[in-house]
């Protein structure tokens, strides 16, 4: 039972790290149908910053909670800018054209950031400084899960909350679920929506950062590759969830994380991501529009 | 003359860049030794070439409205572009072709054997993005799997060849086979999907047949691959690594003409004109009769096919194959290669792979920035030209009026 229970959460842990990710993914899609690959490596950049916000502050000599808060802020910060300029760069200019250009462009955008990071810094993997304290009252627990996984939980559980108000509650969530409509409709009724495609990649990017710090200080090292891969995953997850739809991301990103972790706990981990892809084609050939998605009714 | 505002401006986006790139390009970490290098040199290199890249760049989106502009007026309505004008001239591009098949033909011995093994690697590509270009150009799937029928022919000659022998040119047609039916295999569960679940879906696809040659070491032999793969004999004899470069390319070259003569006939004939149309608008293509589930499947079957038999070529070529060589960014290169050179357009493919895979290579002399020189390359060409080097034109038919209308 234990075992299960570690499995269990572990997955949990796993699906709450894809969610923050896959978020970013599913809020563009929702707006502007454009799978972002960039998106992993805004993430990727996320934890880079954080590393290098830690190892100056570490040499200055600052706690550990401290450094973290800092991090995190610098991290989001800067992640936030990075989405703000790669929309405004390689997807903008092409609103109008076909999908599958802007598709390319994003493609193109990925390869520069991971390359920019590969030049400007190193391409070994670099160590990431666990800055979460080891909780006393957790030590009880400690064999099914670790202080780090329980403050991944609450933090995503966290971003989250603030995010369903952002969407549900605020003026520019109005604004961004009526763009998702239907965009020109959203622009006769005065909503600018270069800004609301603005304000979703930038809140998009800072989701992934979020998730960048947490899951490098949870797994210990980055290179400038680990944004890509986690990129598609968290594109698997959105997907299985409904591309597009909020709730729906949350849960792929946990279904996916439990196929994963129980996959390499009861079965192999060699083949933990076939079963994690065969999962996604034994869903999508039920439900073709993800476990949340609606199907479209087309009227002719 | 340069304006104030446009002067501002770039003093702005220098300024902003300069921000964005000082954790990442200024200091440099080393958290095993903690060390902290500061570098503000590349500060200012940042700040002075964004300041000037800043009024490139407006100029080129200056210019890209304006031909919108001239398009919307309707003064550009007639004008065929340029390469298609050529192409569409027979005094032109008769000689043309002719100096080209010259070319072609004696590349081998005007240069050496390592442009020559360029040059394969290209036509290899070449092969692929146009048999990409079926799925996503004609019947518009978006496949970002498509390495896995590459890698499906590649593994077949490997170890087709291991275990009984076969030789090359047996190993071929059965390459090819083999990916049309993996194509079909995906092509089944798929078939209710569309867009971008479709997209996910062929990735996850391409991403299992690669795990799956990693891990089943009994079948695959893992990740160390198959090495010592013949290459192929000429009427028996064994060539020399010169010789067989050389024969390669020919095969290569023969290959790439079947393929453009096979593509080019399908595109005109009944399926491909289905596909088209599946392509435009599901619902009327079905109110048409069309059945869409052949039509998708034929789509992936022939698309693969191609794939099957790069993947043979490919194997006999290097003498080796492993997983390492189907990941998913070989998938996403071919896509990159289809969609720049221009979706459904077979010479804009063509070049579209020439240039996508020389360029690299030519580049290897600046091989610390060629890959980065490779992603603003695709960014900046989707930015300026977003339908490929040669866009594809799509067949019109002028109205020409009924001639006796006013007598009725």
């Amino acid at each position: 039972m234990d075992y299960f229970l570690e499995l269990f959460l572990g997955g949990l842990t796993r699906g709450s790290i894809y969610a923050l990710i896959a978020l970013g993914y599913t809020m563009v899609y929702g707006i502007i149908e454009l799978i972002n690959f960039a998106h992993g490596e805004i993430y990727m950049i996320g934890a880079f910053t954080a590393l290098i916000v830690i190892s100056v502050l570490t040499l200055m000599g600052m706690n550990a909670i401290a450094m973290l808060v800092i991090a995190g802020v610098v991290a989001v910060l800067y992640s936030c800018a990075y989405g703000y300029t790669v929309e405004k760069i390689a997807y903008k200019p092409l609103r109008n054209a076909p999908r599958l250009s802007a598709l390319i462009s994003a493609i193109g955008m990925s390869l520069f950031l991971q390359n920019y990071v590969l030049l400007a810094q190193t391409s070994d993997f670099l160590p990431f400084p666990n800055l979460i304290p080891e909780f006393e009252f957790m030590e009880r627990y400690a064999h099914i899960i670790g202080s780090t996984e329980i403050v991944i939980l609450i933090t995503t559980t966290i971003v989250m909350i603030l995010l369903t108000i952002l969407i549900k509650f605020t003026r520019i969530g109005k604004a961004m679920r009526a763009t998702s409509q239907d965009k020109t409709m959203a622009t006769l009724v005065g909503i600018n929506v270069n800004r609301v495609i603005s304000v979703t990649f930038i809140v998009g990017s800072a989701t992934a950062a979020i998730g960048g710090v947490l899951i490098a200080s949870h797994v210990g090292m980055i290179n400038f590759y680990v944004g890509f891969i986690a990129g598609i995953k968290a594109f698997v997850a959105a997907v299985l969830g409904g591309i597009g739809s909020i709730p729906g991301a949350v849960l792929g990103s946990f279904v996916l994380g439990w196929t994963e972790s129980f996959a390499t706990g009861y079965v192999s981990s060699d083949y933990e991501d076939v079963f994690a892809f065969l999962f996604l084609v034994l869903i999508l050939i039920f439900r073709p529009a993800g476990i949340l998605g609606r199907s479209e009714k087309n009227k002719i | 003359m340069i304006k104030i505002d446009e002067i501002k401006r770039a003093v702005l986006v220098s300024i902003w860049f300069m921000f964005l790139t000082f954790p990442i390009m200024v200091i440099r970490v080393n958290p095993v030794e903690h060390i902290v290098e500061w570098r503000w040199k590349n500060m200012v290199l940042v700040g002075i070439g964004s300041f000037l890249l800043s009024f490139v760049w407006n100029y080129l989106m200056k210019r890209k409205e304006l031909g919108f502009k001239k398009v919307e007026a309707g003064e550009e309505e007639n004008v065929v572009p340029l390469t298609r004008r050529i192409l569409g001239e027979k005094r032109i591009y008769i000689p043309a072709l002719v100096i080209f098949g010259i070319f072609t033909i004696s590349f081998p011995f005007i240069f050496s054997m390592y442009q020559t093994t360029i040059m394969v690697t290209a036509l290899i590509y070449v092969m692929l993005g146009l048999g990409l270009n079926i799925v996503v150009g004609l019947a518009g799937l978006l496949d970002l799997g498509y390495v896995a029928f590459y890698a499906v022919g590649a593994y077949a000659y490997a170890l087709l060849n291991y275990h009984f022998g076969l030789s090359f040119w047996v190993a071929l047609p059965i390459g090819g086979a083999l990916g049309a039916i993996f194509g079909i295999l995906l092509g089944f569960p798929v078939l209710r999907l569309r867009g971008d679940y479709l997209a996910i879906v062929t990735l996850g696809f391409g991403e299992i047949i690669r795990i799956i040659l990693e891990n089943w070491n009994e079948f695959s032999f893992g990740p160390s691959g198959i090495a010592n793969i013949p290459r192929p004999p000429l009427f028996g004899i064994d060539l020399s690594v010169h010789g067989s470069t050389t024969y390669i390319y020919y095969i290569m070259i023969a290959l790439c003409v079947f393929t453009i003569f096979v593509v080019n006939r399908l595109q005109d004939s009944r399926v491909g004109r289905a596909w088209i149309a599946l392509r435009e608008d599901e619902i009327a293509c079905q109110a048409m009769g069309i059945d869409k589930a052949r039509t998708k499947l034929t789509a992936f079957s022939l698309g693969a096919t191609w794939a099957g038999m790069a993947g043979v070529v490919f194997a006999a070529k290097t003498t080796f194959v492993n997983p390492a060589s189907f990941t998913i960014w070989e998938s996403i290169i071919i896509l990159c290669i289809v969609v720049l050179g221009g979706m459904g357009s077979i010479i804009g493919v063509i070049a579209g792979a020439l240039v996508l895979i020389l360029t690299p290579e030519y580049l290897r002399a600046f091989s610390e920035y060629r890959m980065l020189a490779f992603g603003t390359l695709l960014v900046v060409m989707m930015v300026f030209r977003p339908g490929g080097i040669i866009p594809n034109v799509r067949r019109t038919y002028k109205f020409k009026g009924v001639k006796n209308a006013d007598k009725s």
